[in-house]
């Protein structure tokens, strides 16, 4: 009996001493690792401690009065009810103090908004629910384009499997950028409104639809930095993470040299024949990162918001009406327009498994050069 | 026959209020609509609160346990809305109905007939909203600011039942809010001059300034979303030379003035609270006033520091960071005046003067945060986290529902005619303040450590300060049911009280018998 208590006892404290070790009670803002960040970082405390200062001083006066100017300790009121000098005093010392601080701020403010002389330039698109990062590179042979999804398993996101180190902070792609130069990004939309934000680069500015925004961070050390969007854009957005990889510059090249190149052998891809097994097998990846949040892994929709798949008229219908809507969206609703976000090969392959997945039996196939064909048609 | 017209003639001359159901449904009396307003309010706080228990319990834990995203999207969504527009905002015109008359000594309010009418549309609004979430595709999903074009494009068809919904409500605040000024400019007693008005009067006198001013715009707003979605124009949608920037001016310039409509009433509500508990006289009456005015004016021109990040020009992000600045001035002479009133007094510590006391405390410490998001390069850091999440819980719920609160238990007496148990009071108190605390504290931290708010699910280093957070929330919603219980307790079975159950407390409403009779100020009182 002795013992068996004296196990539980060592199990439980086993138990919590694990979880006070795996416990993460960050207190405060990160410095970051840009120039900024860190002048960021340093407003932050500055207002803070200044906050901390008023707050002694009038909590102060007022737990001594709360406590000495009791009634029970016999204390009698006093008359006073006016001063101008004392109200007088009391509006600019504090406009003194915010004047200070406003001072600092709108230098590190006008810093933010410098956005001359960078060296790279990243368009950062938000979709639903994911990000597109573009290259911007006039000269090149072969952009560098790629979605960015979250690559946290459903799995564990609904519990049947142990959460891992980076639960919802991880994705397929990272953004990589090089250390030590200005990196401007361009930011913008295909839906709603996102928001793309990495709190060690204290970048954030809005992904709007219609409108292209500014930003800038020059890191200073390499390292992996995580960020979420922080605009409500729908469903899942809890779960469209940003990974930002830092790498020293020749690291960069390298890197985006071997995305070139992938690049150029994606492409072609198009001029390959094409099987329905192939199709299939490929059309079920691109469904799932594409359509699935939507539309369900298997076809079954959101009753009211997102309509099923399976057994639906456009899907078991013609192949042009097919490809019409996903190509080009429908407008008023939230079906994207997937024309310019898949290519050719994938819009083929994700079109021929929808026709044929979870019962649809269509028994056709749609191949890269029927989808181009389609899009030339237009 | 005979005995009917008797009958009637009694009641008549006692001017009593009539029997059963169509007292309250056709009743003009201030009293019984300012009754009605905040059991309304009560009942709606408790429904936006289950709404904030489910969020808190989906939050417990990292993982989706108990709700999926689109449900929760829609409990964030329904719990602003109805918190903001059912909740607080009734409420305080519950307490302007019932005390504005009996303040400036006036028989009662300036337009009786509207004043029914724009409590009993609220109702049909709150019951329209809430069945939104019977229908296919759920209740409204874009969060309390329903930014465009998820609200438009991307919303679920039970968008149109909100816009009616809102549209409602917005008809009813302007109602009553141009009835509140009618009657603080034509009815008040003779002698009752405007520098006289207790300040809960001037505080109110300028939120319906406010309300008159920015309601319309609100208005605007939800026609242009539902132009947008069924008569094809392009107000917010980028695809038709519209902008969704332009969404968030409007919604905001509304918006900003709104959480000063929020915060006006309870400034009056504490300021007439502290000096009857320090049985002393306020400190800087006319510097209360000027500073209200200045905090109402300021409002108007601040509202693009919600916009931080949507990428206006350096000029007009630095000029909404000054101006937003400059607030923290008249707020701070608001507190420093508080806390002078209490300086010298001789308190003591009944419970509306710890809910008081605690609104000092905590709202200034919404204020702080309030600062620290007004600095916009540092706001990139703090916008859409939990820290935003933190300050605006700090100045609504230990700022605008404590003040609430303290107004209850300070003229439940005069309302009922009944004392509330003291001890009860003092424990719903104490179970509250640390409630709030453990619930929104911990959201500080999260915020800075990198939390986004209206996530469903989070990274596993926000877990810790979530669990912390959501038992401080079941046990901030526990409580409130102990109060419920004690205002309940108080009608039926309280100890009587008397005219003045306050030793130190002051104004025209104190000179009436307790409970006030149905009809008070038929002749209007003597003021020196």
């Amino acid at each position: 009996m002795q013992m068996k208590l004296q196990r539980a006892i060592i199990a439980l404290t086993a138990l919590l001493m694990s979880s006070v070790a795996r416990a993460d009670w960050t207190l405060n803002m990160p410095r970051g690792v840009t120039d900024i960040s860190q002048d960021v970082y340093g407003l932050h405390m500055l207002t803070f401690w200044v906050c901390v200062g008023i707050g002694v001083l009038v909590f102060g006066v007022m737990f001594y009065s709360m406590f000495k100017h009791r009634k029970s300790k016999g204390a009698v009121s006093a008359n006073f009810h006016e001063s101008t000098k004392v109200e007088l005093a009391w509006t600019l010392i504090p406009a003194a103090v915010i004047f200070a601080i406003g001072v600092q701020a709108t230098y590190t403010l006008a810093d933010m908004y410098n956005f001359e002389d960078s060296e790279v330039t990243v368009e950062v698109v938000g979709y639903q629910w994911r990000w597109r990062y573009r290259y911007v590179d006039n000269n090149a042979e072969q952009e560098v384009s790629f979605f960015s999804s979250l690559s946290t398993p459903r799995d564990e996101i609904n519990n049947r499997m142990v959460k891992n180190e980076n639960y919802l902070l991880e994705v397929d792609e990272h953004l990589v950028l090089p250390t030590g130069k200005k990196v401007r990004f361009l930011l913008s939309s295909s839906d709603v409104i996102h928001s793309w934000w990495v709190p060690a680069l204290a970048v954030k500015k809005d992904a709007i639809p219609g409108i292209v925004n500014e930003a800038w961070t020059n890191i200073n050390e390499e390292g992996i930095y995580r960020g979420q969007c922080t605009e409500l854009c729908g469903k899942d957005h809890g779960f469209m993470p940003i990974v930002v990889e830092a790498v020293s510059p020749e690291e960069f090249d390298t890197w985006y040299a071997a995305k070139q190149q992938e690049a150029i052998e994606t492409a072609a891809l198009f001029d390959k024949e094409w099987t329905y097994d192939e199709l299939m097998e490929l059309g079920e990846t691109v469904y799932n990162s594409a359509c699935a949040s939507c539309h369900q892994p298997d076809g079954s929709g959101v009753p009211g918001a997102f309509p099923a798949l399976r057994n639906s008229t456009i899907a078991t219908g013609t192949a042009d009406g097919h490809l019409d809507i996903v190509v080009n969206g429908a407008q008023g609703t939230a079906m994207a327009a997937y024309g310019n976000q898949l290519s050719d090969v994938d819009m083929a392959a994700v079109i021929t498994y929808e026709r044929n997945a979870w019962g649809n039996n269509v028994g056709d196939m749609v191949t890269p050069v029927d989808v181009f064909n389609y899009k030339a048609g237009e | 026959m005979t005995t009917a017209t008797h009958d009637h003639d009694h009641d008549h001359e006692h001017h009593g209020p009539a029997k059963g159901l169509t007292r309250w449904l056709y009743t003009t009396n201030h009293k019984d609509i300012g009754t009605m307003y905040l059991w309304f309010s009560f009942a709606m706080f408790l429904l936006g609160g289950t709404f904030a228990m489910v969020i808190r319990a989906e939050l417990f834990q990292p993982g989706l346990q108990l709700v999926q995203p689109e449900f929760f999207n829609q409990m964030t969504t329904m719990h602003g809305l109805i918190m903001v527009f059912g909740a607080v905002m009734p409420a305080f015109v519950g307490l302007a109905n019932w005390m504005i008359p009996m303040m400036v000594g006036a028989p009662d309010m300036a337009l009786p007939r509207m004043n029914n009418l724009s409590f009993w549309i609220l109702p049909f609004a709150f019951a329209m909203l809430s069945s939104t979430l019977f229908m296919e595709g759920g209740a409204p999903n874009f969060g309390w600011t329903f930014y465009a074009p998820l609200s438009t494009t991307y919303a679920p068809p039970s968008v149109t039942y909100f816009i009616f919904a809102i549209h409602i409500m917005g008809a009813s605040s302007i109602m009553g809010a141009i009835n509140i000024v009618a009657t603080i400019l034509n009815m008040r007693a003779p002698g009752m001059t405007l520098m006289k008005m207790p300040l809960f009067v001037w505080t109110w006198l300028i939120t319906a300034y406010l309300l008159i001013a920015v309601m319309p715009v609100l208005a605007g707003v939800v026609t242009m979303m539902l132009m947008d979605i069924h008569f094809g124009t392009s107000f917010f949608n980028a695809a038709g030379g519209g902008s969704p920037v332009l969404f968030q001016h409007i919604f905001w310039f509304f918006g900003h003035p709104e959480v000063y409509i929020m915060i006006l009433p309870a400034f009056g509500i504490v300021s007439a609270i502290i000096p009857a508990f320090a049985r002393k006289r306020l400190f800087g009456y006319s510097s209360m006033v000027y500073a209200t005015a200045s905090i109402a004016f300021l409002s108007f021109i601040v509202w693009a520091h919600h916009m931080f990040t949507v990428g206006i020009p350096f000029l007009g992000e630095a000029f909404f960071m000054w101006a937003t600045m400059l607030i923290a001035v008249p707020t701070g002479v608001k507190v420093f005046n508080w806390v002078t009133t209490m300086f010298r007094g001789s308190m003591t510590f009944e419970t509306p003067m710890l809910f008081a006391i605690c609104f000092v405390v905590l709202f200034t410490i919404g204020g702080f945060s309030g600062l620290m998001l007004a600095v916009a390069p540092a706001d990139f850091q703090y916008h859409d986290t939990y820290f935003v999440v933190a300050h605006f819980h700090y100045v609504l719920v230990p700022g605008a529902v404590f003040s609430i609160m303290a107004g209850v238990y300070y003229w439940l007496p005069k309302w009922s005619g009944k004392m509330y148990n003291e001890t009860l009071g003092k424990v719903h108190f104490w179970l509250s303040f640390v409630g709030v605390n453990v619930l929104f504290f911990p959201q500080h931290f999260l915020g800075l450590a990198g939390m986004p708010r209206r996530i469903p699910d989070y990274a596993l280093q926000f877990a810790d300060f979530n669990m912390v957070s959501s038992i401080g929330g079941f046990l901030f919603g526990a409580s409130q049911l102990l109060f419920l219980y004690i205002v309940v307790h108080t009608i039926v079975a309280g100890k009587p009280a008397p005219a003045k159950p306050w030793e130190g407390a002051e104004g025209l409403e104190w000179t009436v018998d307790s409970p006030a009779p149905y009809h008070t100020f038929s002749t209007p009182p003597k003021i020196d």
